[in-house]
């Protein structure tokens, strides 16, 4: 492989790990903070894209030309009212279940999953969404004679994005009363709420997090890749809540990492071999990581206290 | 804990209250139905267009409102009621009840193909609803005895059922000979799988097992020179009785003595649903039959005590990956023989059958019966397949409704429909009852 497909794979696996590190935040923080595997996560992740979609196709009916206004009106759109579903998923299906045993919820999740899918299989219909692209245009870097980088602007909009939200997002866990509140109930939800925090309300805001987090995603796919429908929260979220698990679950930056492994195995696999069994590679690399670090890539090992 | 507490409190809200908390609900629905009730994105020759349906917004938020306020209304007057009998469920009935209850069903499954009602949908539903029972049974001994998260329970159960197509349609080898091999190789891949990641925790099993489970998926959807891709497998042939063949003699000569000749009655394609029914009944029996004995053998024993507690166990010598590995070949090996009886009995295979959402259904099917309930999942399999696949011809809504109706008895029933998970044996009462761990942390049931 020359420098040239090594270094254009990587900015395409950069990306991916991007858009999937997105995901993964929203499975890390829900496993950290009430232990349960939030199964309809993929498909609040497919409801943003949905929002997103409908967002441009409104924006650009009441006459907003300017796309860098329109991603930006969308982006806020989508985010305010995937949250909305994000809270009313934890709400109807996890809140009553808190305290029981430790399937109930996983269930409940499983199918929550199945009902936001066949929902927006019935309301928006089964056939595939085509988005005709909106950002285009690119940078282009010569690395000597027939050898060229290409960055599209799309691209490094993911990129700047998700390292600005990953940024915001880190400081508001590390620096401000709330993080402090989730950290604390993270920790002992009992004895945070002893200590006066509102348990119910920091998971609440933890599930509104992880939505509007999802929903970024599912913009930067509607644009990326131009395509969407019903079934794509599915996959987009077992590689996500993969991603999860390789970095250690429970952990914010384990979850950007392993997006990001998760990315470059996506996107490096093709070039060696078939693309058929892109989805192999990744679920063996993750039986090879837990075999070897059984906590994940970053996350803590736990210690079991009799 | 505060949520024990909330749920124990009678709900002695005013109408006011009432109608503000049915209020908000309007409002939160209105808001979930903005982006997606009320456009509709139309695909067309001319690309993508919107439909506005600003109405549905108003249709839905109504609907939620006098949903909300009727269901609480109903719950402020009758809850407290309700409460009390449900409380007093499980300890109403004699011990033996479960026996009785049994037994009946197992007498009302075997006359079921004889009563007049049961024409051949009715059958083939029954049949449906005994494979996923079988299923049930299977894997309770992996979620429910053992303890461990299987989300790619599918994956054996594919197993199953190509090791039977493959090997009849390369090898001529027979339905009966194939059986065992199923089950064989379904423990096997069991093995193969189990023995590394048996060792991770409880959630990291559910993603690997998921994981494996896809691998399978996609392998025999791109193995096209050995599994023939999406397309499957087709005209799988049918098991036979000691030799009789139970084919239409209408489509071609017989291989061998046809069943109807052999007695001496004319041909019906009810005598094949009679067979397979009564087939997937004796195998779901030999399961749940397995698992009870298991139960009671030091193996079975060593299961629930791990699940319990792992720590313990292994402080007394046990060796936690061994057991663990045990009830997933079992397990495992139950859907390699509920496969291949799938196999057998559609003549059709495709990866198709074999997604998430079957394991999915099978592990809810488990859960929501009660974990270690064989009983429960009779009840669980005949509500969440027998039902959706009664009601076929309401496709759209079938699945939204399968998926509400999880969502909805996980929260009436925590712990499942019949819920006993108590270890096959404990001590006297007496002084272990006064070494339970405080039953706060349990569900408050």
């Amino acid at each position: 492989m020359t420098i040239d497909i090594f270094l254009q794979q990587l900015v395409n696996g950069l990306t991916l790990g991007a858009f999937y590190g997105l995901i993964a935040l929203g499975y890390t923080m829900v496993y950290g903070i009430i232990g349960m595997i939030n199964f309809a996560h993929g498909d609040i992740y497919m409801v943003g894209a949905f929002i997103s979609l409908i967002g441009f196709l409104l924006f650009s009916a009441l006459g907003v030309a300017s796309v860098p206004v329109a991603i930006l009106l969308v982006l806020v759109v989508a985010m305010v009212f995937t949250a909305v579903y994000g809270w009313a998923v934890e709400r109807i299906a996890y809140r009553p279940l808190r305290g029981s045993q430790r399937l109930a919820p996983l269930i409940s999740a499983i199918g929550m999953s199945i009902v936001l899918q066949n929902f927006v299989q019935l309301t928006q219909g089964a056939r595939v969404k085509p988005l005709p692209p909106m950002v285009q245009g690119g940078y282009r870097f010569t690395l000597g004679t027939d050898a060229h980088l290409n960055v599209s602007l799309l691209q490094a909009l993911i990129v700047f994005l998700t390292v600005a939200l990953m940024a915001g997002f880190t400081y508001i866990i590390r620096r401000t009363p709330l993080g402090r509140a989730q950290r604390a109930t993270e920790q002992d939800a009992t004895m945070a709420a002893l200590l006066g925090v509102n348990v119910n309300r920091t998971i609440s805001i933890t599930f509104i997090i992880g939505a509007s987090l999802a929903a970024v995603a599912g913009l930067m796919a509607t644009l990326y890749y131009g395509v969407i429908d019903f079934f794509i929260g599915f996959v987009a979220g077992i590689k996500a809540f993969t991603a999860a698990v390789l970095g250690g679950i429970g952990s914010l930056p384990g979850a950007m990492l392993g997006g990001l492994v998760i990315g470059m195995i996506e996107s490096f696999w093709p070039v060696y071999f078939d693309l058929a069994y892109r989805d192999v590679a990744v679920f063996g690399v993750l039986v090879l990581v837990l075999i070897f670090r059984p906590s994940g890539l970053l996350g803590r090992p736990e210690i079991e206290k009799v | 804990m505060t949520r024990v507490a909330d749920r124990q409190a009678p709900p002695a809200a005013s109408l006011a209250h009432l109608v503000r908390d049915a209020g908000l609900a309007a409002l939160v629905a209105a808001l979930l139905a903005v982006p997606l009730l009320g456009f509709r994105l139309n695909v067309s020759a001319q690309g993508l267009s919107l439909e506005y349906r600003l109405p549905w917004i108003l249709y839905a938020a109504a609907a939620v409102f006098a949903g909300r306020l009727l269901l609480s209304l109903a719950a402020r007057s009758l809850w407290p009621q309700v409460r009390q009998r449900s409380r007093g469920f499980g300890a109403r009935f004699p011990s033996n009840t479960n026996v009785i209850v049994g037994w009946v069903l197992i007498g009302g499954a075997l006359v079921l193909p004889w009563l007049p009602f049961a024409d051949p949908r009715f059958l083939s539903v029954a049949t449906l609803v005994l494979i996923y029972v079988m299923l049930g049974w299977g894997l309770n001994i992996v979620v429910g005895l053992a303890g461990l998260l299987d989300l790619g329970y599918v994956a054996f159960y594919a197993i199953g059922a190509y090791s039977f197509a493959l090997l009849s349609m390369n090898f001529g080898l027979s339905f009966w000979i194939c059986l065992p091999l199923a089950g064989i190789l379904g423990a096997f891949f069991g093995i193969l799988l189990g023995f590394p990641v048996l060792r991770l925790r409880g959630d990291y099993l559910a993603i690997v097992t998921l994981g494996f489970g896809e691998i399978i998926r996609v392998i025999l959807l791109n193995w096209q020179a050995v599994t023939n891709g999406p397309d499957g497998i087709t005209d799988i042939p049918r098991p036979t009785l000691f030799g009789l063949s139970f084919e239409s003699p209408f489509r071609g000569p017989l291989h061998g003595t046809g069943f109807a000749d052999f007695l001496g009655v004319p041909y019906s394609p009810m005598q094949w649903m009679f067979f397979i029914y009564y087939l997937i009944l004796l195998l779901a029996l030999g399961t749940t039959l397995f698992a009870q004995r298991m139960r009671r053998l030091p193996t079975g024993r060593a299961w629930e005590a791990l699940r319990e507690d792992e720590i313990a166990c292994k402080s007394l010598g046990m060796n936690p990956v061994t057991v663990k590995l045990s009830a997933f070949a079992i397990g495992a090996s139950f859907a390699g023989l509920a496969g291949c009886f799938f196999a057998a009995r559609q003549g059709f295979i495709s990866p198709e059958s074999f997604t998430f959402i079957e394991s999915a259904t099978i592990l809810a099917i488990v859960v929501l019966g009660g974990m270690g309930s064989q009983i429960g999942i009779v009840l669980a399999a005949m509500l969440l397949v027998g039902l959706p696949e009664w009601f076929r011809n309401l496709a759209e809504y079938r699945m939204i409704a399968f998926g509400g109706a999880m969502v909805l008895i996980m929260i009436w029933r925590p712990g499942g429909l019949l819920s006993r998970r108590d270890p096959t044996v404990t001590l006297g009462e007496g002084p272990a009852e006064s070494m339970r761990p405080a039953p706060a942390a349990e569900s408050p049931r």
